[in-house]
Protein backbone atom coordinates (compact mmCIF):
# COMPACT_ATOMS: atom_id res chain seq x y z
CA UNK A 1 0.00 0.00 0.00
CA UNK A 2 1.92 3.15 -1.39
CA UNK A 3 0.48 6.76 -0.03
CA UNK A 4 0.64 9.40 -2.30
CA UNK A 5 1.51 13.02 -0.91
CA UNK A 6 -2.11 13.70 -2.00
CA UNK A 7 -3.67 11.08 0.50
CA UNK A 8 -1.40 11.82 3.53
CA UNK A 9 -2.78 15.47 2.77
CA UNK A 10 -6.45 14.23 2.60
CA UNK A 11 -5.94 12.27 6.08
CA UNK A 12 -4.34 15.65 7.30
CA UNK A 13 -7.68 17.58 6.56
CA UNK A 14 -9.18 14.95 7.86
CA UNK A 15 -8.13 14.91 11.16
CA UNK A 16 -7.77 18.88 11.13
CA UNK A 17 -3.69 18.40 12.09
CA UNK A 18 -1.79 20.63 10.56
CA UNK A 19 1.60 19.27 8.64
CA UNK A 20 4.76 20.87 7.10
CA UNK A 21 5.64 19.55 3.76
CA UNK A 22 8.62 17.68 5.37
CA UNK A 23 6.32 15.68 8.00
CA UNK A 24 4.06 15.12 4.81
CA UNK A 25 6.69 13.70 2.87
CA UNK A 26 7.55 11.43 6.43
CA UNK A 27 4.45 10.06 6.90
CA UNK A 28 3.93 9.29 3.12
CA UNK A 29 7.38 6.52 3.27
CA UNK A 30 6.28 5.63 7.13
CA UNK A 31 2.63 5.57 7.25
CA UNK A 32 3.10 3.44 3.51
CA UNK A 33 5.07 1.06 5.08
CA UNK A 34 3.50 0.41 8.34
CA UNK A 35 0.11 0.07 6.29
CA UNK A 36 2.21 -2.95 4.28
CA UNK A 37 2.66 -4.50 7.53
CA UNK A 38 -1.12 -4.58 8.20
CA UNK A 39 -1.92 -6.93 4.81
CA UNK A 40 -1.18 -10.05 7.29
CA UNK A 41 -4.54 -9.47 8.51
CA UNK A 42 -5.98 -10.06 4.47
CA UNK A 43 -5.00 -14.02 5.15
CA UNK A 44 -7.45 -14.07 8.39
CA UNK A 45 -11.22 -15.35 7.19
CA UNK A 46 -13.35 -13.52 9.10
CA UNK A 47 -17.23 -14.23 7.61
CA UNK A 48 -19.56 -14.46 9.83
CA UNK A 49 -17.24 -13.07 12.59
CA UNK A 50 -18.56 -10.35 15.24
CA UNK A 51 -16.60 -7.24 15.86
CA UNK A 52 -15.42 -6.78 19.49
CA UNK A 53 -15.06 -3.16 20.00
CA UNK A 54 -14.38 -3.66 24.12
CA UNK A 55 -13.47 -6.83 25.72
CA UNK A 56 -15.76 -6.81 28.75
CA UNK A 57 -19.29 -8.02 28.04
CA UNK A 58 -21.10 -5.02 29.20
CA UNK A 59 -23.96 -3.08 27.16
CA UNK A 60 -26.34 -0.12 27.55
CA UNK A 61 -24.96 0.99 31.23
CA UNK A 62 -27.19 3.23 32.76
CA UNK A 63 -27.48 5.33 35.67
CA UNK A 64 -30.67 6.92 37.64
CA UNK A 65 -31.63 10.09 36.18
CA UNK A 66 -30.52 12.66 39.44
CA UNK A 67 -29.16 15.85 39.51
CA UNK A 68 -25.79 16.33 41.22
CA UNK A 69 -23.94 19.45 41.49
CA UNK A 70 -21.35 20.37 38.73
CA UNK A 71 -18.18 21.42 38.42
CA UNK A 72 -18.00 25.72 39.59
CA UNK A 73 -17.93 27.50 36.66
CA UNK A 74 -14.68 29.27 36.99
CA UNK A 75 -12.78 25.80 37.55
CA UNK A 76 -13.81 24.90 34.27
CA UNK A 77 -12.44 27.92 33.01
CA UNK A 78 -9.51 28.21 34.50
CA UNK A 79 -7.90 26.29 31.63
CA UNK A 80 -9.33 28.22 29.00
CA UNK A 81 -7.08 30.01 26.23
CA UNK A 82 -9.48 32.75 25.85
CA UNK A 83 -12.52 33.48 27.41
CA UNK A 84 -15.38 35.88 27.78
CA UNK A 85 -17.06 36.62 30.87
CA UNK A 86 -18.68 33.04 31.69
CA UNK A 87 -18.13 31.83 27.82
CA UNK A 88 -15.39 29.79 26.18
CA UNK A 89 -13.93 32.53 23.44
CA UNK A 90 -13.45 30.80 20.16
CA UNK A 91 -13.39 31.88 16.32
CA UNK A 92 -16.19 32.84 13.95
CA UNK A 93 -17.41 29.54 12.41
CA UNK A 94 -19.32 31.12 10.40
CA UNK A 95 -17.91 34.57 8.50
CA UNK B 1 17.52 5.09 59.49
CA UNK B 2 19.43 7.12 56.42
CA UNK B 3 18.16 4.36 53.61
CA UNK B 4 14.17 5.14 54.28
CA UNK B 5 13.72 5.18 50.72
CA UNK B 6 14.65 1.76 50.25
CA UNK B 7 11.76 0.55 52.27
CA UNK B 8 8.76 -1.66 50.56
CA UNK B 9 5.34 -0.73 51.24
CA UNK B 10 4.65 -3.70 53.68
CA UNK B 11 8.48 -2.73 55.63
CA UNK B 12 7.27 0.97 55.13
CA UNK B 13 3.76 0.41 56.91
CA UNK B 14 5.06 -1.79 59.49
CA UNK B 15 7.27 1.07 61.01
CA UNK B 16 4.65 3.89 60.51
CA UNK B 17 1.66 1.29 62.52
CA UNK B 18 4.66 1.25 65.48
CA UNK B 19 5.03 4.92 65.16
CA UNK B 20 9.38 4.20 64.71
CA UNK B 21 8.83 6.05 61.98
CA UNK B 22 6.74 9.20 60.87
CA UNK B 23 5.08 9.99 57.29
CA UNK B 24 7.29 13.46 57.50
CA UNK B 25 10.48 11.32 58.06
CA UNK B 26 9.45 8.71 55.00
CA UNK B 27 8.33 11.54 52.86
CA UNK B 28 11.41 13.98 53.28
CA UNK B 29 14.03 11.40 53.30
CA UNK B 30 12.12 9.76 50.21
CA UNK B 31 12.05 13.16 48.77
CA UNK B 32 15.82 13.88 49.31
CA UNK B 33 17.00 10.44 47.29
CA UNK B 34 14.54 11.66 44.39
CA UNK B 35 16.41 15.01 44.25
CA UNK B 36 19.81 13.18 44.33
CA UNK B 37 19.32 10.73 41.79
CA UNK B 38 16.95 12.57 39.63
CA UNK B 39 19.72 14.72 37.62
CA UNK B 40 20.85 11.28 36.30
CA UNK B 41 17.75 9.40 35.57
CA UNK B 42 14.67 12.36 34.48
CA UNK B 43 11.92 10.58 35.92
CA UNK B 44 9.60 12.94 36.99
CA UNK B 45 7.90 15.81 34.98
CA UNK B 46 6.80 17.25 38.51
CA UNK B 47 7.98 17.46 41.57
CA UNK B 48 5.30 18.82 44.50
CA UNK B 49 7.19 18.87 47.37
CA UNK B 50 4.78 21.41 49.58
CA UNK B 51 1.67 19.84 48.40
CA UNK B 52 3.77 15.92 49.47
CA UNK B 53 4.47 17.69 53.04
CA UNK B 54 1.17 18.74 53.88
CA UNK B 55 -0.24 15.38 53.03
CA UNK B 56 2.14 13.84 55.22
CA UNK B 57 1.32 15.74 58.24
CA UNK B 58 -2.00 14.91 57.70
CA UNK B 59 -1.22 11.35 57.69
CA UNK B 60 0.57 11.43 60.74
CA UNK B 61 -2.38 12.95 62.12
CA UNK B 62 -4.19 9.69 61.12
CA UNK B 63 -2.12 7.28 62.24
CA UNK B 64 -1.71 8.91 65.55
CA UNK B 65 -5.44 8.40 65.87
CA UNK B 66 -5.27 4.48 65.04
CA UNK B 67 -6.67 4.94 61.35
CA UNK B 68 -3.59 3.87 59.16
CA UNK B 69 -4.68 2.10 56.11
CA UNK B 70 -1.75 0.27 54.06
CA UNK B 71 -0.90 3.02 51.71
CA UNK B 72 -1.51 5.37 54.41
CA UNK B 73 1.65 8.06 55.11
CA UNK B 74 3.82 6.23 52.20
CA UNK B 75 5.51 8.38 49.54
CA UNK B 76 4.14 7.41 45.68
CA UNK B 77 4.73 8.86 42.25
CA UNK B 78 1.87 8.97 39.67
CA UNK B 79 2.38 9.34 35.92
CA UNK B 80 1.69 12.80 34.14
CA UNK B 81 -1.62 11.13 32.64
CA UNK B 82 -3.79 10.73 35.58
CA UNK B 83 -5.58 13.96 36.42
CA UNK B 84 -4.08 15.41 40.05
CA UNK B 85 -6.44 18.68 41.10
CA UNK B 86 -4.41 21.41 41.23
CA UNK B 87 -1.14 19.91 40.34
CA UNK B 88 -0.54 19.77 36.55
CA UNK B 89 -0.76 16.92 34.42
CA UNK B 90 0.74 17.34 31.10
CA UNK B 91 0.56 13.67 29.46
CA UNK B 92 4.67 14.67 28.72
CA UNK B 93 3.36 16.69 25.50
CA UNK B 94 3.39 20.50 24.99
CA UNK B 95 -0.21 20.61 24.00
CA UNK B 96 -0.99 19.93 27.76
CA UNK B 97 2.20 21.68 29.41
CA UNK B 98 0.26 24.22 31.57
CA UNK B 99 -2.93 22.07 32.12
CA UNK B 100 -4.32 22.01 35.65
CA UNK B 101 -7.21 19.43 36.19
CA UNK B 102 -9.95 20.55 37.72
CA UNK B 103 -10.58 17.08 39.73
CA UNK B 104 -8.92 14.08 40.45
CA UNK B 105 -8.74 10.92 38.59
CA UNK B 106 -10.41 8.09 40.54
CA UNK B 107 -7.55 7.01 41.62
CA UNK B 108 -6.17 9.44 42.71
CA UNK B 109 -9.44 9.70 44.95
CA UNK B 110 -8.91 6.78 46.36
CA UNK B 111 -5.24 7.32 47.28
CA UNK B 112 -6.35 10.21 48.61
CA UNK B 113 -8.70 8.67 50.62
CA UNK B 114 -6.27 6.70 51.99
CA UNK B 115 -3.85 9.46 53.06
CA UNK B 116 -1.45 8.43 50.82
CA UNK B 117 1.24 10.97 49.96
CA UNK B 118 1.38 12.33 46.36
CA UNK B 119 5.37 13.66 45.54
CA UNK B 120 4.60 14.63 42.17
CA UNK B 121 4.21 13.06 38.34
CA UNK B 122 6.40 11.15 36.22
CA UNK B 123 7.48 11.13 32.66
CA UNK B 124 6.35 9.38 29.61
CA UNK B 125 6.23 8.85 25.98
CA UNK B 126 3.56 11.35 24.83
CA UNK B 127 0.04 10.52 25.64
CA UNK B 128 1.25 7.03 26.56
CA UNK B 129 2.42 6.44 22.41
CA UNK B 130 5.84 4.76 22.38
CA UNK B 131 8.04 2.38 23.94
CA UNK B 132 11.27 4.07 25.60
CA UNK B 133 9.77 7.07 27.04
CA UNK B 134 11.88 9.03 24.29
CA UNK B 135 9.04 10.24 23.30
CA UNK B 136 8.31 13.36 25.74
CA UNK B 137 7.78 16.06 24.74
CA UNK B 138 10.50 17.30 27.30
CA UNK B 139 12.99 14.99 28.10
CA UNK B 140 14.17 11.40 28.01
CA UNK B 141 14.23 9.26 30.72
CA UNK B 142 17.43 7.38 31.51
CA UNK B 143 17.29 3.57 32.32
CA UNK B 144 19.73 3.55 35.85
CA UNK B 145 21.14 -0.28 34.69
CA UNK B 146 22.40 1.37 32.11
CA UNK B 147 22.39 5.50 31.09
CA UNK B 148 22.75 4.76 27.79
CA UNK B 149 19.70 2.46 27.29
CA UNK B 150 16.04 3.18 27.01
CA UNK B 151 14.24 2.37 30.21
CA UNK B 152 11.06 0.74 28.33
CA UNK B 153 7.69 2.85 28.06
CA UNK B 154 5.49 4.54 28.19
CA UNK B 155 5.16 4.37 31.69
CA UNK B 156 9.11 4.86 31.79
CA UNK B 157 9.19 7.40 34.70
CA UNK B 158 7.37 5.38 37.03
CA UNK B 159 9.13 2.17 36.93
CA UNK B 160 12.48 4.31 36.75
CA UNK B 161 11.53 6.10 40.04
CA UNK B 162 10.35 2.61 41.62
CA UNK B 163 13.76 1.16 40.58
CA UNK B 164 15.81 3.88 41.85
CA UNK B 165 13.41 4.11 45.46
CA UNK B 166 12.53 7.80 44.00
CA UNK B 167 9.26 6.40 45.45
CA UNK B 168 7.93 3.45 47.51
CA UNK B 169 6.12 2.57 44.99
CA UNK B 170 4.34 4.31 41.40
CA UNK B 171 1.15 4.27 39.49
CA UNK B 172 1.20 3.68 35.49
CA UNK B 173 -1.06 3.24 32.67
CA UNK B 174 -0.79 -0.11 29.84
CA UNK B 175 -2.48 0.10 26.93
CA UNK B 176 0.11 -2.14 24.86
CA UNK B 177 2.54 -3.04 27.62
CA UNK B 178 3.34 0.31 29.24
CA UNK B 179 3.75 -0.96 32.81
CA UNK B 180 5.16 -4.58 31.99
CA UNK B 181 7.58 -3.61 29.11
CA UNK B 182 9.18 -0.57 30.97
CA UNK B 183 9.01 -2.87 34.16
CA UNK B 184 10.88 -5.87 32.35
CA UNK B 185 13.25 -3.53 31.70
CA UNK B 186 14.13 -2.04 34.80
CA UNK B 187 13.51 -5.38 37.06
CA UNK B 188 10.35 -4.05 38.91
CA UNK B 189 6.79 -5.40 39.11
CA UNK B 190 4.31 -4.02 36.78
CA UNK B 191 1.11 -5.12 36.75
CA UNK B 192 -1.83 -4.54 34.24
CA UNK B 193 -5.34 -5.81 35.79
CA UNK B 194 -8.65 -6.65 33.93
CA UNK B 195 -9.52 -4.08 31.65
CA UNK B 196 -13.06 -2.94 33.82
CA UNK B 197 -11.45 -3.97 37.37
CA UNK B 198 -9.93 -0.49 37.69
CA UNK B 199 -11.47 2.64 36.76
CA UNK B 200 -10.07 4.99 33.93
CA UNK B 201 -11.86 8.27 34.90
CA UNK B 202 -9.53 10.81 35.18
CA UNK B 203 -6.87 9.01 33.30
CA UNK B 204 -6.46 11.34 29.82
CA UNK B 205 -7.65 8.92 26.80
CA UNK B 206 -5.47 7.52 24.73
CA UNK B 207 -7.40 4.12 23.55
CA UNK B 208 -10.68 3.65 25.54
CA UNK B 209 -10.68 -0.22 25.02
CA UNK B 210 -7.53 -0.81 25.42
CA UNK B 211 -6.50 1.68 28.69
CA UNK B 212 -6.10 -0.07 32.50
CA UNK B 213 -4.19 1.92 35.30
CA UNK B 214 -1.93 -0.51 37.34
CA UNK B 215 0.17 -0.47 40.07
CA UNK B 216 4.33 -0.62 39.67
CA UNK B 217 6.12 -2.46 43.20
CA UNK B 218 9.22 -3.32 44.57
CA UNK B 219 7.81 -6.58 45.54
CA UNK B 220 5.06 -9.02 44.65
CA UNK B 221 3.10 -8.29 48.09
CA UNK B 222 3.31 -4.48 47.21
CA UNK B 223 1.75 -4.99 44.32
CA UNK B 224 -1.52 -7.13 45.69
CA UNK B 225 -1.85 -4.03 48.74
CA UNK B 226 -1.66 -1.53 45.35
CA UNK B 227 -4.42 -2.92 43.51
CA UNK B 228 -6.72 -3.59 47.17
CA UNK B 229 -6.74 0.57 47.52
CA UNK B 230 -7.14 1.40 43.89
CA UNK B 231 -9.66 -1.83 42.31
CA UNK B 232 -13.52 -1.57 42.45
CA UNK B 233 -15.96 -0.39 40.30
CA UNK B 234 -16.99 3.36 39.62
CA UNK B 235 -20.24 4.86 38.18
CA UNK B 236 -18.43 7.77 36.40
CA UNK B 237 -16.82 4.99 34.00
CA UNK B 238 -19.09 3.03 32.41
CA UNK B 239 -16.74 0.53 31.42
CA UNK B 240 -15.29 -0.25 34.80
CA UNK B 241 -16.56 -3.74 35.79
CA UNK B 242 -19.82 -4.39 38.70
CA UNK B 243 -17.70 -7.18 40.35
CA UNK B 244 -16.45 -7.78 43.49
CA UNK B 245 -13.01 -7.25 44.53
CA UNK B 246 -11.15 -10.17 46.84
CA UNK B 247 -8.81 -9.36 49.24
CA UNK B 248 -5.81 -9.89 46.54
CA UNK B 249 -2.86 -10.28 50.27
CA UNK B 250 -5.09 -13.85 50.08
CA UNK B 251 -3.86 -14.56 47.19
CA UNK B 252 -0.14 -14.85 48.08
CA UNK B 253 0.38 -18.48 48.54
CA UNK B 254 3.92 -19.43 47.99
CA UNK B 255 3.42 -22.85 46.49
CA UNK B 256 1.97 -23.66 43.14
CA UNK B 257 0.61 -27.66 42.96
CA UNK B 258 -1.29 -28.43 40.50
CA UNK B 259 -1.76 -25.26 38.70
CA UNK B 260 -1.86 -25.48 35.17
CA UNK B 261 0.15 -23.14 33.22
CA UNK B 262 1.39 -23.25 29.10
CA UNK B 263 4.07 -21.70 27.74
CA UNK B 264 2.41 -20.30 24.20
CA UNK B 265 5.20 -20.70 21.59
CA UNK B 266 4.24 -17.48 19.68
CA UNK B 267 5.95 -15.65 22.36
CA UNK B 268 9.43 -17.07 21.76
CA UNK B 269 9.60 -15.33 18.70
CA UNK B 270 12.19 -15.17 16.10
CA UNK B 271 14.66 -12.45 16.84
CA UNK B 272 14.39 -12.84 19.91
CA UNK B 273 17.51 -12.86 22.10
CA UNK B 274 19.29 -15.87 23.18
CA UNK B 275 19.88 -15.10 26.60
CA UNK B 276 16.07 -13.90 27.10
CA UNK B 277 14.93 -17.66 25.78
CA UNK B 278 17.35 -18.99 28.17
CA UNK B 279 16.51 -17.02 31.38
CA UNK B 280 12.80 -17.33 30.49
CA UNK B 281 12.97 -20.95 30.46
CA UNK B 282 15.04 -21.20 33.53
CA UNK B 283 12.52 -19.44 35.45
CA UNK B 284 9.68 -21.49 34.30
CA UNK B 285 11.68 -24.62 35.11
CA UNK B 286 11.40 -22.51 38.69
CA UNK B 287 7.64 -22.94 38.63
CA UNK B 288 8.17 -26.31 37.79
CA UNK B 289 9.47 -27.15 40.76
CA UNK B 290 7.51 -25.24 43.07
CA UNK B 291 4.83 -27.36 41.99
CA UNK B 292 3.19 -26.27 38.73
CA UNK B 293 1.90 -28.46 36.08
CA UNK B 294 4.09 -27.20 32.54
CA UNK B 295 3.39 -27.63 29.15
CA UNK B 296 5.51 -26.43 26.70
CA UNK B 297 3.50 -26.62 23.84
CA UNK B 298 0.39 -24.21 24.33
CA UNK B 299 -0.04 -22.49 21.12
CA UNK B 300 -1.85 -19.37 20.57
CA UNK B 301 -1.59 -18.91 16.55
CA UNK B 302 -3.87 -15.78 16.58
CA UNK B 303 -0.33 -14.12 18.27
CA UNK B 304 0.91 -12.64 14.53
CA UNK B 305 -1.60 -11.32 13.99
CA UNK B 306 -2.30 -8.93 17.13
CA UNK B 307 0.93 -6.58 16.19
CA UNK B 308 -1.26 -5.63 13.15
CA UNK B 309 -4.72 -5.38 15.11
CA UNK B 310 -3.40 -3.04 17.84
CA UNK B 311 -1.48 -0.41 15.50
CA UNK B 312 -5.24 -0.64 13.47
CA UNK B 313 -7.68 -0.26 16.84
CA UNK B 314 -5.19 1.58 19.16
CA UNK B 315 -4.40 4.98 16.46
CA UNK B 316 -8.17 4.74 15.37
CA UNK B 317 -9.50 5.02 19.15
CA UNK B 318 -6.56 7.48 19.87
CA UNK B 319 -7.35 9.29 16.65
CA UNK B 320 -11.14 10.25 17.88
CA UNK B 321 -9.71 10.71 21.83
CA UNK B 322 -7.38 13.46 20.34
CA UNK B 323 -9.56 15.13 18.72
CA UNK B 324 -10.83 17.21 21.50
CA UNK B 325 -7.40 18.82 21.71
CA UNK B 326 -8.67 22.19 19.71
CA UNK B 327 -7.23 25.18 21.67
CA UNK B 328 -10.67 25.98 22.86
CA UNK B 329 -11.37 24.67 26.40
CA UNK B 330 -7.53 23.85 27.69
CA UNK B 331 -3.96 23.42 26.73
CA UNK B 332 -2.08 24.73 24.28
CA UNK B 333 -3.75 27.06 21.48
CA UNK B 334 -2.35 28.72 18.30
CA UNK B 335 -3.30 32.66 18.76
CA UNK B 336 -1.88 34.20 15.61
CA UNK B 337 -5.27 33.95 13.41
CA UNK B 338 -8.55 34.78 13.00
CA UNK B 339 -9.67 31.80 10.94
CA UNK B 340 -10.97 28.83 13.01
CA UNK B 341 -9.84 25.92 11.25
CA UNK B 342 -6.18 27.12 11.01
CA UNK B 343 -6.00 27.32 14.55
CA UNK B 344 -7.45 24.31 14.72
CA UNK B 345 -4.84 23.00 12.75
CA UNK B 346 -1.68 24.82 14.06
CA UNK B 347 -2.60 23.59 17.16
CA UNK B 348 -1.78 20.48 16.92
CA UNK B 349 1.22 20.58 14.75
CA UNK B 350 2.76 22.58 17.17
CA UNK B 351 1.10 21.20 19.79
CA UNK B 352 1.88 17.31 19.50
CA UNK B 353 5.23 15.60 19.07
CA UNK B 354 6.18 13.16 15.67
CA UNK B 355 4.53 9.73 17.26
CA UNK B 356 1.38 11.19 18.44
CA UNK B 357 0.68 12.85 14.85
CA UNK B 358 1.72 9.50 12.89
CA UNK B 359 -0.83 7.97 15.37
CA UNK B 360 -3.64 10.42 14.69
CA UNK B 361 -2.86 9.74 10.77
CA UNK B 362 -2.82 6.49 11.18
CA UNK B 363 -5.71 6.36 12.85
CA UNK B 364 -7.84 8.65 10.66
CA UNK B 365 -6.52 6.73 8.01
CA UNK B 366 -7.99 3.12 9.28
CA UNK B 367 -11.49 5.24 10.38
CA UNK B 368 -11.89 7.18 6.73
CA UNK B 369 -14.31 6.48 4.32
CA UNK B 370 -13.27 3.42 1.89
CA UNK B 371 -11.18 1.51 4.64
CA UNK B 372 -13.51 1.38 7.27
CA UNK B 373 -13.87 -2.33 6.55
CA UNK B 374 -10.59 -3.45 5.53
CA UNK B 375 -8.99 -1.96 8.07
CA UNK B 376 -10.73 -0.99 11.48
CA UNK B 377 -13.73 -3.10 11.59
CA UNK B 378 -11.11 -6.07 10.26
CA UNK B 379 -9.16 -5.38 13.23
CA UNK B 380 -11.97 -5.36 15.51
CA UNK B 381 -13.27 -9.24 13.85
CA UNK B 382 -9.77 -10.46 14.33
CA UNK B 383 -10.03 -9.08 17.74
CA UNK B 384 -12.56 -11.72 18.64
CA UNK B 385 -10.38 -14.39 17.01
CA UNK B 386 -7.81 -13.48 19.55
CA UNK B 387 -9.79 -13.18 22.34
CA UNK B 388 -11.59 -16.65 21.83
CA UNK B 389 -8.21 -18.18 21.45
CA UNK B 390 -7.25 -17.17 24.89
CA UNK B 391 -10.36 -18.28 26.21
CA UNK B 392 -9.94 -21.90 24.34
CA UNK B 393 -6.60 -21.69 26.37
CA UNK B 394 -8.08 -20.99 29.27
CA UNK B 395 -9.75 -23.92 29.32
CA UNK B 396 -6.70 -25.86 29.60
CA UNK B 397 -4.40 -23.64 31.67
CA UNK B 398 -4.72 -21.29 34.78
CA UNK B 399 -2.28 -18.80 33.32
CA UNK B 400 0.20 -18.29 30.70
CA UNK B 401 4.09 -17.50 31.07
CA UNK B 402 6.11 -15.64 28.54
CA UNK B 403 8.54 -13.31 28.50
CA UNK B 404 8.02 -9.96 29.13
CA UNK B 405 9.81 -8.83 25.99
CA UNK B 406 11.93 -10.41 23.57
CA UNK B 407 15.07 -8.22 24.13
CA UNK B 408 16.51 -6.51 26.82
CA UNK B 409 16.63 -2.48 26.43
CA UNK B 410 18.01 -1.06 23.44
CA UNK B 411 19.82 1.60 23.40
CA UNK B 412 18.73 5.42 23.16
CA UNK B 413 17.98 6.63 19.41
CA UNK B 414 18.05 3.55 18.26
CA UNK B 415 14.88 2.91 16.84
CA UNK B 416 13.28 6.45 16.88
CA UNK B 417 13.27 7.13 13.24
CA UNK B 418 11.92 3.17 12.49
CA UNK B 419 8.48 3.33 13.87
CA UNK B 420 7.96 -0.91 12.94
CA UNK B 421 10.96 -1.39 14.81
CA UNK B 422 9.73 0.22 17.83
CA UNK B 423 6.29 -1.18 17.51
CA UNK B 424 8.28 -4.77 17.74
CA UNK B 425 8.85 -4.35 20.73
CA UNK B 426 5.40 -4.74 22.41
CA UNK B 427 4.74 -7.87 20.71
CA UNK B 428 4.25 -10.03 24.07
CA UNK B 429 2.51 -7.75 26.18
CA UNK B 430 0.14 -6.15 23.59
CA UNK B 431 -1.80 -9.19 22.52
CA UNK B 432 -3.10 -9.05 26.20
CA UNK B 433 -4.51 -5.42 26.02
CA UNK B 434 -6.33 -6.99 22.78
CA UNK B 435 -8.09 -9.48 24.74
CA UNK B 436 -8.40 -7.12 28.00
CA UNK B 437 -6.95 -9.62 30.49
CA UNK B 438 -4.97 -9.32 33.82
CA UNK B 439 -1.03 -9.82 33.16
CA UNK B 440 1.84 -8.58 35.39
CA UNK B 441 5.70 -8.40 34.02
CA UNK B 442 8.41 -9.80 37.20
CA UNK B 443 12.07 -9.43 37.90
CA UNK B 444 12.84 -13.24 36.30
CA UNK B 445 16.64 -12.73 35.54
CA UNK B 446 19.44 -10.74 33.55
CA UNK B 447 21.05 -11.26 30.01
CA UNK B 448 24.24 -9.38 29.21
CA UNK B 449 23.48 -7.88 32.56
CA UNK B 450 20.57 -6.10 31.67
CA UNK B 451 17.20 -7.00 33.47
CA UNK B 452 14.85 -9.23 31.85
CA UNK B 453 11.02 -9.60 33.37
CA UNK B 454 8.61 -12.92 32.72
CA UNK B 455 5.10 -12.26 32.01
CA UNK B 456 2.04 -14.29 33.81
CA UNK B 457 -1.17 -13.86 32.02
CA UNK B 458 -4.32 -14.71 33.56
CA UNK B 459 -8.12 -15.49 33.14
CA UNK B 460 -10.24 -12.29 33.13
CA UNK B 461 -11.04 -11.09 36.73
CA UNK B 462 -8.44 -13.88 38.08
CA UNK B 463 -5.62 -11.44 38.99
CA UNK B 464 -5.73 -13.84 42.29
CA UNK B 465 -3.97 -16.88 40.30
CA UNK B 466 -1.31 -14.25 38.35
CA UNK B 467 -0.42 -12.81 41.89
CA UNK B 468 0.00 -16.27 43.56
CA UNK B 469 2.32 -17.14 40.90
CA UNK B 470 3.97 -14.05 40.73
CA UNK B 471 4.40 -13.96 44.87
CA UNK B 472 5.86 -18.03 44.82
CA UNK B 473 8.54 -17.36 42.21
CA UNK B 474 9.91 -14.09 43.81
CA UNK B 475 9.58 -15.94 47.80
CA UNK B 476 11.87 -18.83 45.49
CA UNK B 477 14.43 -16.45 43.73
CA UNK B 478 15.73 -12.62 44.48
CA UNK B 479 15.96 -11.25 41.63
CA UNK B 480 13.90 -8.81 42.38
CA UNK B 481 16.49 -7.55 45.68
CA UNK B 482 19.25 -6.53 43.08
CA UNK B 483 19.15 -2.86 42.44
CA UNK B 484 20.94 -0.56 39.77
CA UNK B 485 24.21 0.65 40.42
CA UNK B 486 23.23 4.20 40.84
Amino acid sequence: MKLSSEEVKHIALLARLGLSEAEIEKFRVQLSNILENFEILKQVDTTDLPPTAQSIALQNVLRPDETKPSYPVEDILANAPQRDSNCFKTRAVLE
Amino acid sequence: MNDLHQLTISQAHQLLKEKKVSSVELTKATLARLIKVEDKVHACVTISEDAALEQAKEADKVISSGKIKPLTGIPTLIKDNMCTKGIKTTCSSKILENFIPPYDATVIEKLKADNAVILGKTNMDEFAMGSSTENSAFFPTRNPWDLDRVRGGSSGGSVVAVATDEAIYALGSDTGGSIRQPAGFCSVVGFKPTYGRVSRFGLVAFASSLDQIGPITKTVADCALVLNAIAGHDPRDSTSAPHPVPDYNKALIPELKNLRLGIPKEYFVEGMQNEVRASTEAAINKLKELGAKVDWDASLPRTKHALAVYYILAPSEASANLARYDGVKYGFSYQDTNNMWEAMEKTKQFGFGAEVKRRIMLGTYALSAGYYDAYYLKAQKVRTLIRREFDQAFEKYDALITPTSPTVPFKIGEKVDDPMQMYLSDVCTLPINIAGLPAISIPAGFADGLPMGMQIIGKPFDEETILRIAFAYEQATDWHKRKPPI
